[in-house]
């Protein structure tokens, strides 16, 4: 159980700074989600906290007290490795039970926590095997329970289900999103998967080239990304963006040339804009809307590709301005290529970001 | 099935075509004079006269005339040299297996230059072992020496050694000196062996604080052990055939004479061609025999297991 606060921290590799000061509160028993595009610095982050790389500058307080120094077992964090990191000559119980074999627990007291730890991962049956032979799953499900058994202050997980295949990777979810009820501790948790991040956490810290782009609930992240990167990696698909400039502005509304040359308002505070700015306007695939009479907003072009998923379908729609714009909506779509489509944008569900990338505040 | 086999057929076929060219080399350069010797281990073969040689049975190995034994295995000097073989191949096998892998561990570690000093390691193993008997012979010279005369100087000894020739001290110069020279070999063949382990489950003991001389005995020593095997039963072999070290170092001192200068005292100096050979045969046996022990109690696969 354990407050994790980081200050300013940095780090180094030589002269090359990798992390530009993450400043970030990840409370007690909160599940900490760090996600971001590869190379970006949230498995360095974890690594910090961990302790398996030396922090550069700033400080790491565990419950107040810094541990900068610490190395990771006093930290009492437990790590949840990628590559599963199992000891391949010993069998899943000595896997489980080498780290505690140096604490003073004696021998009935370790073969208690895992057996516990191998009946709550239904790993009993496979107790005396050896690494390689078990399933990818299993591996993790070891790996997992290796962690459990040093009842961590602070739970480690470097984008644990990114070497399962898609059925187990949503079956391990669900253990783990259950194991952190069951379990209560905190747990920090990296993987470039936003799905992941958007079911698992509490709060998502989305970093960006050794920075931190926002921190927030996952639907704080979708309903108000920060900034257009934020924006941009939060959703699937992704968010359509459309360069446009800014007609008139006010600290309730501002208004826009949508493509087609009408003006559009949307309800964001534009206090800060100015009227000729150079902005763009967001909106998500999923709240385009095909066959609405529009009277507020619309967007016309010709539909490039449709694909239908069965329980949903993508359209591809080319407008005058030659951007491409998706649009998702439910069930199985009649529309066919090289027609032209009109679709509605509601103004309540639009993003503004400015020039800087920086999003105007919405208020719908 | 018909077409199976016929498909098996071709294929055991083309087998021994591949096979063929490597097993007639093997039987001329190997199986031939290996059978040539053992022969000539039954004849009174002179090097003198190769052309007069006779069938003279175990007579080689053990013989009886007028009451006595003789024969090489009642020649204390041969079990001599036996006992000098094993000696030196435990004692230099056990501290070349211990340095090397002290110097493994260390060029497995990351550091500046580490390339660089890898290759300087390997100095002494690629220096001729003539060249480096020589070598050390002058350096350890009891007259000429620089080593007398360091230690001297440094007070550790009050009159000069002659290292190679004191009888007490014959056998562990030899020693010395083949640690020196191959301990590199050594510890190329475990930093091979110490590269195939996965990085991460270090990352996963230092993250359960347990501590490094654990993680070496428990993880590191159980996962190199069969590369390790490997390199000590290389060794190994390479020790008992020990020759040209001893006999460049000290010639044919009893103190110190190997299986192969005993072999080769009785081949060329006293040209016994036939005590030579059975000299040479029982030396091939006793290697054979070592190398058996030690695979089986080692438990060495030496064929890599199936994933």
């Amino acid at each position: 159980m354990a407050e994790v606060e980081l200050k300013g921290i940095r780090k180094s590799f030589g002269k090359i700074e990798t992390i530009h000061g993450v400043d970030l509160l990840i409370r007690d028993k909160e599940f900490v989600v760090f996600v971001g595009p590869s190379g970006c610095g949230k498995s360095t982050l974890l690594r910090l906290i961990a302790g398996l790389e030396t922090i550069s500058g700033g400080e790491l307080t565990f419950d107040g007290v810094r541990v900068n120094e610490a190395a990771p077992k006093e930290r009492g964090i437990a790590m949840v490795f990628q590559s599963y990191a199992l000891y391949p000559h010993m069998t899943v119980y000595e896997n489980m039970a080498f780290g505690l074999e140096l604490s003073k627990a004696g021998k009935a007291e370790i073969d208690e926590k895992v057996r516990k730890a191998a009946a709550i991962l239904e790993l009993t049956p496979l107790l005396e095997r050896l690494p390689k032979q078990l399933s990818g799953g299993q591996r993790q499900r070891v790996a997992i329970g290796r962690a459990i058994v040093r009842e961590p202050r602070v739970f480690l997980f470097d984008e644990p289900l990114s070497n399962l295949d898609a059925a187990l990777r949503v079956q391990t979810r669900i253990e783990i999103a259950k194991l952190h009820q069951d379990m209560g501790v905190t747990m920090i948790y990296v993987t470039h998967d936003q799905v992941e991040a958007m079911t698992l956490a509490d709060k998502i810290v989305v970093l960006n080239a050794g920075v931190v782009e926002q921190a927030g609930s996952p639907l704080e992240l979708y309903e108000h990304p920060a900034n257009l990167f934020v924006a941009g990696f939060i959703g699937s698909p992704q968010m359509n963006f459309i360069d446009t400039e800014v007609q008139a502005a006010g600290s309730s509304s501002v208004t826009v040339t949508l493509p087609g040359g009408e003006a559009f308002t949307v309800p964001v505070d534009g206090t800060t804009a100015r009227k000729g700015d150079r902005v763009k306007l967001g909106i998500r695939p999923e709240h385009l809307q095909v066959g609405t009479e529009a009277d507020d907003g619309k967007l016309a072009g010709v539909i490039e590709v449709v694909e239908n998923l069965g329980e949903s379908h993508f359209i591809y729609l080319r407008t005058a301005t030659g951007a491409l714009v998706t649009i998702r909506a439910n069930g199985i779509s009649s529309l066919t290529a090289k027609t032209n489509l009109s679709v509605r944008i509601p103004p309540e569900a639009c993003h503004v970001f400015n020039s800087d990338g920086n999003a105007l505040r919405r208020l719908g | 099935m018909s077409g199976n086999s016929a498909l098996k057929r071709s294929r055991v076929r083309s087998a021994w075509l591949f096979l063929a060219p490597m097993l007639v080399v093997l039987a001329m350069v190997a199986g031939w004079p290996l059978l040539r010797t053992i022969y000539f281990g039954f004849t009174d073969a002179n090097l003198a006269d190769l052309g007069a040689m006779k069938f003279i049975g175990w007579d080689n190995y053990l013989a009886r005339y007028d009451g006595e034994w003789s024969g090489l295995l009642v020649d204390l000097l041969w079990w001599r040299s036996v006992s000098n073989t094993l000696w030196f191949t435990l004692f230099s096998v056990t501290i070349e297996t211990i340095l090397g892998f002290v110097v493994a561990l260390v060029l497995n570690a990351e550091f500046p230059g580490r390339g660089f000093v890898r290759a300087a390691v390997l100095v002494p193993w690629a220096i001729p072992t003539i060249v480096s008997a020589k070598m050390w012979g002058w350096m350890l010279h009891d007259q000429f020496g620089v080593i007398n005369d360091m230690l001297m100087r440094v007070g550790l000894i009050h009159a000069p050694i002659a290292w190679a020739a004191n009888s007490e001290t014959a056998m562990w110069t030899v020693v010395m000196v083949d640690v020196w020279k191959t301990t590199p070999f050594m510890a190329l063949l475990i930093l091979a062996g110490l590269q195939m382990l996965p990085g991460d489950i270090y990352e996963a003991a230092r993250i359960d604080g347990i501590n490094p001389v654990k993680v070496f005995f428990r993880v590191t020593l159980p996962l190199v052990r069969p590369a390790l095997m490997v390199a000590i039963i290389f060794r190994a072999l390479d020790a008992m055939r020990i020759f040209d070290l001893i006999y460049v170092l000290t010639s044919n001192s009893r103190d110190t004479a190997s299986m192969s200068v005993y072999a080769r005292q009785q081949l060329v100096d006293f040209q016994e061609v036939g005590i030579g050979s059975a000299a040479s045969t029982l030396l091939f046996l006793v290697i054979g025999i070592v190398t058996v022990l030690a695979i089986t109690l080692g438990k060495v696969r030496l064929t890599a297991e199936p994933a």
